[in-house]
């Protein structure tokens, strides 16, 4: 994973409710800077005014280690001159830093111009005059006492000593983005957004044996408030293995409780038999499958060959999507993306470069059909409207094109994960994520877990250990041959996607079923040093 | 103005501590300026430059801390942050693992800042790029590709009377050539705290070179191969082992440095007798920061000798508890080399796997520091002392200890650098490695 994103300042948590600028003092500022960039002979400019806040609090057994509070707060200002991008920030929100960086950012399109090949090219995009949108949020985070939070990290470890770890270190991210856009096309977009992230490691030991085995927790980030903390009885699922599942409310200490007895049960827990079997993904873990194998091969910019340097390329190339038929996955397979998921990190009402966002359908009865694309890049697909799935990581950071949300459909058929355990002869259950690796044109992927079980006969019959699964992306993806129905949809989420140089994270969920894949190669992964 | 001198930070520092009413109050001032390119499709994609300074304010009363950061200097700023750290750390629950700043420490010379790297410009970016762009260009390949230079200068001083200062200057240039055939991939990576080492014409034709070559790769087997490894390939698996070679994760069991029974494997022999990893701050190929964020000395030291475990890294707070002096933890490391070309291992070598790079590297399993991952951009077979053809990728799982355990071979030493770990990252000295029984698990269609 890749490290949160820490710039800005520490603050005391009080001043997250401050608020430095109110919106029609933003709506000017914008002015400033689009009114500049016009008269230096930009032919579009955008602003976005951003104030970031985060806190997070790091717990170990009965000791708090870390409480921070932190406050990011600036301007970043992207012009066209000449058909080419130019952007630049500053931390100076006032009129005079403002035309500074418009200015900067002109200079800079000006001088990259002599470079440039081909114009860009925008899609259109709607004028939307003022509007907002807010996380549809119950309770908000940064307002809930930090004792409270405090309280229950170590509430969590100490359930988890109790029964049996020997080591407990939980955490909880929150995450506030303030966003104020404008642009010369007529939109000033105010939005607040909310992300929620409770997670912890619980770790059992056999200093006997020299052996330690972790538990991580099987919570997911979200894009809610602290009602996420507030554990409910219609949220909590019985999973394949009987232990549960968690949707839209979490119960930390129910799921700590268990995680420290399953550290335990590992450290003598059966070592895989190497072959081929039927793997049950649960949604906690197949997310992290959705978001490798289909996430970011179907990110146009990766197609055309723009990260190349970085991440990679993709092996979903364009001539595989214009015939059609690419056969990406079996027909149970229909991936859609999407930027408006309720509870999802990717919501939001309009991207950063000011787009309504929206549902798309990526893969349709197994078949290729659309790929993730913003402004300047969406005419190569011939197609006529952004996806709004631009985003940037900061005020400070140029948005460019990130990973919507990007899930599996639930099977249309009444089934559950009780039957599906019942129909495999051979199998795994995989719970939770674990190791993942992939290569960088998105062939060949291995994945661990979190926890494994054994399935024989239609019976759940014990832990496994050392297990990993290797597989092709396309071979994967045929081989999926039942999906549990939407009463076991749930969302799983990354707050760390990495992309780009300079590197950018963004937050990202991924939804699916339980799903049921045949004849995958799980390799054992034990060694002795 | 984002970097101060030595004097300008220490008038600062004076300034923020001359304000405080806590027990203690430790300050960092740290500042950099850096400029970037970044290129595909053979043409300039983006380009930018930034500037910052942080100022960082740590009160402290008894074992309760605050922290607070500001980035304006003048005296009403200055005084405001102090107020607020002392504010914080009030609040603050105790923190029993809490230690009292240092006391002035002796340290040696710094090497890590170099004038002309300070004064990059955005043509001398530019042209990097071209380099790049226009050789590829020329021979039917396409060039992505970035560059990134800073300038920076940290800055610490205390209420026990400690202050540091430091200035460094890096350059990091990647860049990836692709055959317009869609079939080979070439690419290479350069560090330095110098400019005037990097030569990027030369850097852009080697990976030109490297995509040629490698196209249209066969598959063969995997399996348990002999491997050929450039410093780049083998750089991240050492780092995850060397960094993880934490005291008090190995005291408390939970590292693959911890001993069966107990106790930790310092001491004991790991690994073949001729693998030797050292850090020195005052190495001119690889400098570093004579001094830690939390001002301890950096001191040359071994971390493995002759595959023997020679130290462990405890913080300020495991030492004391252990009772044994704080070992902080490094700014570089160097492996020693030999003298072996990569084209004498290449002739002494009957089936083998030469491998540019290692790529999307996962742990697997922290108690065998096992690893995942696939080998990248030009992947060749050896047969008979020759490179008979490019191979398609594979993917390997594979620990660093087993790997070290297989030397062969120890041929000549280059820079790479490496992200990560406490300070953010480092660079390595490492040498080329021939090494027996690698593990690849699969093969990979990605070129």
């Amino acid at each position: 994973m890749l490290p949160l994103n820490m710039a800005g300042n520490q603050i005391p948590v009080e001043a997250f409710l401050d608020s430095p600028l109110d919106t029609s003092q933003k709506k000017q500022l914008a002015d400033v800077a689009l009114n500049s960039a016009r008269s230096a002979g930009a032919t579009y400019a955008d602003v976005r005014i951003g104030r970031y806040l985060n806190q997070f609090i790091n717990t170990r057994e009965a000791k708090v280690q870390n409480i921070v509070n932190l406050e990011s707060f600036g301007v970043g200002i992207r012009v066209i001159v000449n058909g080419t991008w130019g952007f630049a920030a500053t931390n100076e929100v006032n009129t005079d830093g403002v035309k500074k960086a418009t200015g900067r950012a002109i200079a800079i399109a000006k001088a990259n111009s002599k470079f440039q090949k081909d114009p860009v090219q925008l899609a259109p995009s709607s004028s939307y005059g003022d509007v907002s949108w807010k996380t549809p949020i119950q309770k908000n985070a940064l307002e809930i006492p930090v004792s409270d939070k405090v309280n229950l990290l170590l509430a969590t470890n100490a359930i988890a000593l109790k029964n049996g770890a020997g080591f407990a270190a939980s955490n909880l991210f929150l995450v506030n983005e303030q966003k104020y856009f404008a642009s010369t096309e007529g939109s000033y977009i105010d939005q607040d957004i909310h992300r929620i992230w409770p997670t912890f490691n619980i770790t059992a030991i056999d200093k006997a044996a020299g052996k330690f085995k972790t538990r991580q927790a099987l919570s997911a980030p979200m894009g809610l408030g602290y009602e996420y903390m507030e554990p409910k009885s219609e949220d909590k699922l019985v999973g394949a293995a009987g232990f549960p599942m968690y949707k839209n409310s979490y119960d930390m200490i129910e799921d700590a409780t268990i995680a420290a007895q399953q550290a335990k049960e590992m450290l003598s827990a059966k070592s895989v038999e190497p072959g081929k079997y039927s793997l049950v993904l649960e949604p906690n873990h197949l997310g992290l499958t959705i978001h490798e194998s289909v996430g970011h091969p179907l990110e146009l910019d990766r197609v055309l060959g723009y990260e190349a340097n970085y991440a990679g390329t993709s092996f979903a190339t364009l001539d595989k999507w214009k015939t059609g038929t690419f056969n990406y996955g079996s027909k149970q397979v229909n991936i859609f993306a999407d930027k408006i998921q309720p509870g999802s990190l990717g919501a939001v009402g309009y991207d950063d470069e000011g787009i309504k966002c929206k549902r798309w359908d990526l893969i349709k009865d197994g078949i290729l059909v659309n790929y993730q694309a913003i402004r300047d890049q969406v005419h190569i697909l011939g197609q006529k409207e952004s996806h709004g799935c631009c985003y940037s990581q900061s005020w400070s950071d140029v948005q460019f094109q990130r990973m919507a949300n990007v899930s599996l459909a639930p099977g249309k058929d009444a089934y559950s994960v009780q039957q599906m355990v019942k129909d495999v002869e051979k199998g795994i259950f995989i719970a939770g994520r674990g190791s993942y690796s992939i290569d960088q044109q998105r062939y060949n992927f291995q994945f661990g877990g979190t926890v494994f079980y054994e399935i024989k006969n239609g019976q759940i019959v014990g832990m496994l250990n050392d297990v990993a699964y290797q597989s092709n992306t396309q071979e994967f993806w045929n081989s999926c041959v039942k999906i549990c129905d939407e009463k076991d949809y749930r969302l799983f989420g990354s707050f760390f996607d990495g992309k780009g140089q300079p590197s950018q994270v963004s937050a990202v969920s991924h939804g699916s079923s339980t799903s049921r894949f045949n004849d995958i190669n799980v390799i054992n992964t034990g060694r002795t040093i | 103005m984002a970097i101060f001198s030595k004097e300008e930070a220490k008038k600062i520092l004076e300034k923020v501590l001359s304000y405080s009413k806590a027990d203690g109050c430790e300050a960092n001032l740290n500042g950099s300026n850096g400029g970037n390119i970044r290129y595909a499709r053979n043409s300039v994609s983006t380009a930018g430059e930034s500037s910052d300074v942080t100022l960082a304010v740590q009160s402290y009363y008894g074992k309760k801390s605050g922290v607070a950061t500001i980035n304006e200097f003048d005296d009403a700023s200055l005084e405001k942050v102090v107020r607020r750290a002392e504010e914080l750390a009030q609040l603050a629950p105790e923190n029993p693992e809490f230690v009292e700043p240092l006391t002035q420490q002796a340290y040696g010379e710094s090497k890590t800042y170099v004038e002309a790297t300070a004064k990059i410009t955005p043509e001398y970016r530019a042209q990097a790029a071209a380099n790049s762009i226009n050789p590829a260009a020329a021979k039917d390949v396409t060039a992505a590709g970035y560059l990134e230079d800073s300038n920076n200068f940290t800055s610490m001083m205390n209420t026990k009377g400690l202050f540091a200062y430091n200035k460094s200057t890096g350059v990091t240039f990647t860049v990836t050539m692709r055959s317009n055939d869609g079939t080979g991939s070439g690419w290479v990576t350069r560090d330095y705290n110098d400019v005037t080492k990097l030569d990027t014409v030369e850097a852009s034709n080697i990976a030109i070179d490297k995509a040629l070559q490698s196209r249209n790769a066969k598959a063969i087997e995997p399996g348990k191969y002999t491997v050929i490894l450039e410093p780049a390939a083998s750089a991240e698996l050492l780092r995850n082992m060397l960094f993880g070679m934490n005291a008090r994760t190995a005291d408390e069991g939970r590292s693959f440095m911890s001993k069966k029974g107990g106790g930790t494997k310092m001491g004991e022999k790991i690994m073949d007798e001729r693998v030797t990893i050292y850090t020195d701050p005052w190495n001119v190929e690889v400098p570093a920061s004579p001094w830690t964020g939390d001002g301890q000395a950096r001191k040359k030291m071994d971390i493995i000798k002759n595959g023997v475990v020679s130290n462990l890294f405890y913080d300020r707070f495991w030492a004391s508890k252990q009772n044994v002096a704080p070992v902080p933890f490094p700014g570089n490391a160097i492996m020693e080399g030999g003298t072996a070309s990569v084209e004498d291992m290449i002739k002494d070598t009957k089936k083998g796997i030469l491998v540019t790079r290692f790529w999307y590297i996962r742990s697997v399993d922290p108690q065998t520091q096992l690893y995942t991952g696939l080998t990248r951009d030009s992947t060749f077979f050896i047969e008979n002392g020759k490179i008979k053809h490019p191979v398609k990728n594979f993917r390997f799982n594979e620990s660093p200890v087993i790997m070290l355990n297989n030397l062969e071979t120890l041929g000549k030493q280059v820079r790479v650098s490496v992200d990560g770990g406490p300070g953010g990252g480092a660079n390595f000295l490492i040498p080329y490695m021939k090494l027996r029984d690698f593990t690849f698990t699969s093969l990979s269609d990605a070129v």
